[in-house]
């Protein structure tokens, strides 16, 4: 789960790590009342949950209050288009204001779960403000790791981190305090990413997180309430938000073959078959192992209120459920939906032959097979005469 | 032969009196999996499916002689479930459950390593050795008994390829379902190495998916060390990235992790890759030559 930078920011607050003063509003007047609150010098961040706001031009630095309003009556309530937005955007719902500091030096600081080695690794580097892929390809001398064990980040590692940013004095003192708090939260609020970027050394001489990025752990969120509480699903795809609420996992896609699988794998080796045979698959769906009267009802739901799925693919593997069972799943479903577009089958598991025909008997236009390849090429193939 | 799993090994279920605990401890003894006893915390000194319940595992391991357990235990829960087996001494875990944090599986994990034992999951449909003993939750009628190795980070996408196997007639000599978490007891190359070593298994079909690096890292072993045939399909070739593909490890992050990347990884450590989901089992007879 993704939060706003204002909101993550008050993580690193709670965890004694310092960033700019600065207010969140909705509401030009707020920036008025801010902006001079804060001396007039300000900047001005969108805050919205796709990455690449600063290219978008959704981050803005103003001299005085007056070019703070000007500033932000061009980002608040306008749309947003990032790399990770897509050609939709994102409406700006909310602005942070913040006091605008003197930079003197910045930091990229890091912390993510390096799955291979099962430990998290907490990365620093000297260029501040560049995207991490990037600094790691152009400058990879320069992103110093420390890999953690234990979920606890030692002070000798903190002092490495430091160390190896060159920094000396009070501001190493504050680093290394600032990086074993970092971690700390990180592990306790069982964060999945968490990233400053850029942290600075201002003229003054503090170490300062300017900006903030922390995501969680979704299977971890029943133990953060207060976090579980901040999700906003408003950039998200409306019917991805509503596959949620049914539990079913579902990820829009832009293709013409609706699909419906039970196990996350046989869903994606499923999307893969139909691109092997020439079509596109409008979606990943995993309804479960069971694929219940219930979650097929809903299931159709979804697919058929994507009006670019011409045709529904359904391939179900009957574990320990019954195929004759799903058939009827199907079928009943089916009625209640009102399903208006052909539908190809294929059921494997077992009384497979008995869910065939309980298939081929109902009032619907479905094409039943055996085999995923046959199924697939016939769903390929009604989809391309939809399209004509 | 087969590996971890066979008809002597003395399981306990962890979530015995629970609705899937029941369930499929049924199904496992039905197998003719030696089922010796559950543990429900609370529930100590009841009987259950005509088992001995106990409130440890500990207690499970010194009166029944249990050295497996398979968890179906509640998120929540599972870690420290998973700990306790590992403390009892159990050398085998199995853990079923979805969704544990990733926090709590780097501890598991530790603690499993730090006592010699081996974990397969957690968000695994488990492992079966055919005709022998199963240890987890697939359809076992699909599986039949024989000389190749199943290695697969999905559930119904292996029931899949086992059953293309085994309606070419090769039958498995054990199927292991590793999970789709990020965090994982045993890896692809883990399962590899034993795999190596057991007679009975002539070659093995590897399941990948996208995410994460393992598919690479066994490509490097299997280039290097293994000795038989590997057979592989790596699910996820259209899976757009930076999204969570159902599974908590299936995701495509700043360019890592893709299809492409391990299919060739794979294919330069001289396994046959599957093209698609439909061909495994034809694939790997065509490189068995059967």
């Amino acid at each position: 789960m993704k939060v706003h930078e204002y909101q993550a920011k008050g993580f690193l607050r709670r965890y004694g790590i310092p960033t700019p003063n600065g207010k969140v509003t909705d509401k030009i007047d707020g920036v008025k009342t801010f902006a001079k609150e804060l001396g007039g010098k300000v900047v001005v961040k969108a805050q919205v949950l796709a990455g690449g706001r600063g290219k978008a031009g959704g981050v803005k630095l103003a001299k005085s209050t007056d070019e703070a309003v000007e500033v932000a009556k061009n980002i608040l309530g306008k749309k947003l288009y990032t790399h990770q937005t897509g050609p939709e955007g994102v409406e700006v719902k909310k602005i942070l204001i913040e006091e605008a500091a003197n930079i003197e030096k910045e930091f990229y600081v890091g912390i993510v779960l390096d799955r291979a080695a099962e430990k998290y690794i907490f990365m620093v580097s000297p260029f501040g403000g560049m995207e991490i892929e990037e600094v790691a390809k152009e400058h990879p001398d320069a992103l110093f790791k420390v890999y953690v064990d234990y979920l606890e980040l030692f002070p000798f590692q903190a002092r490495q981190l430091a160390f190896n940013l060159g920094l000396s004095g009070d501001a190493f003192k504050q680093a290394v305090k600032l990086f074993l708090n970092l971690f700390k939260l990180h592990v306790e609020l069982d964060a999945s990413l968490t990233e400053i970027n850029p942290l600075i050394l201002t003229k003054e001489g503090n170490i300062i997180a300017l900006d903030a990025k922390i995501n969680f752990d979704d299977n971890a969120l029943y133990r953060h309430k207060d976090v579980a509480e901040l999700k906003d699903d408003s950039e998200e795809d409306k019917l991805e938000i509503e596959a949620r609420k049914y539990n079913l996992n579902y990820i829009k896609l832009d293709g013409s073959v609706g699909c419906m699988v039970n196990g996350a794998g046989l869903a994606m080796a499923t999307m893969d078959i139909i691109k092997y045979y020439g079509g596109m698959p409008a979606n990943f769906l995993d309804v479960g192992g069971g694929a219940s009267v219930e979650t097929v009802r809903n299931a159709f739901k979804i697919l058929l209120a994507d009006k670019n799925v011409k045709v529904v693919l359904i391939n179900i593997f009957g574990g320990i459920v019954r195929c004759d069972r799903i058939a009827e799943g199907v079928v009943k479903a089916a009625s209640e939906v009102g399903v208006d577009r052909p539908v190809v089958i294929r059921l494997v598991g077992t009384n497979q032959e008995e869910g065939r025909e309980i298939l081929k008997n109902a009032p619907f236009k479905f094409y039943t097979f055996e085999t995923i390849s046959e199924a697939a090429e016939k769903a390929v193939e009604l989809s391309e005469g939809g399209n004509q | 032969m087969s590996i971890l799993l066979d008809k002597d090994t003395r399981v306990v279920v962890q979530g015995f009196t629970g609705k899937e605990g029941s369930f499929h401890a049924e199904q496992m003894m039905e197998y003719g999996t030696n089922v010796v006893a559950g543990v429900t915390p609370g529930k100590g000194g009841q009987t259950h499916l005509e088992k001995p319940v106990y409130n440890t595992v500990h207690e499970a391991v010194e009166k029944e002689g249990a050295n497996a357990s398979i968890i179906f235990v509640p998120a929540p829960f599972a870690a420290d479930a998973v700990i306790e087996a590992a403390d009892a001494g159990v050398k085998l875990i199995v853990c079923i459950t979805e969704g544990i944090p990733t926090n709590d599986m780097i501890k598991a994990k530790r603690y499993v390593v730090s006592r010699g034992a081996v974990m397969i999951g957690p968000n695994c449909p488990g492992l079966i050795s055919p005709g022998k003993a199963k240890m987890g939750i697939m359809p076992a009628r699909i599986f039949k008994e024989g000389s190749i190795g199943v290695i697969s980070r999905s559930g119904t996408l292996t029931y899949e390829a086992v059953n293309q196997l085994t309606e070419l007639g090769l039958g498995q000599s054990t199927a292991v379902g590793i999970g789709g978490d990020p965090i994982i007891g045993s890896t692809f190359m883990d399962i590899l190495k034993m795999f190596n070593e057991d007679d009975e298994t002539e070659a093995v079909v590897m399941i990948g998916e996208i995410g994460g690096t393992a598919e690479e890292t066994a490509a490097e072993y299997i280039k290097n060390y293994f000795k038989k045939p590997v057979v592989s399909f790596i699910a996820g070739r259209t899976a757009p990235p930076g999204k969570r593909m159902g599974h908590a490890g299936a995701i495509i992050m700043g360019g890592k992790g893709t299809a492409e990347g391990k299919i060739k990884a794979l294919e330069e450590a001289g396994v046959k890759v599957a093209e698609s989901p439909a061909v495994i089992g034809k694939t790997l007879k065509e490189v068995v030559g059967k």
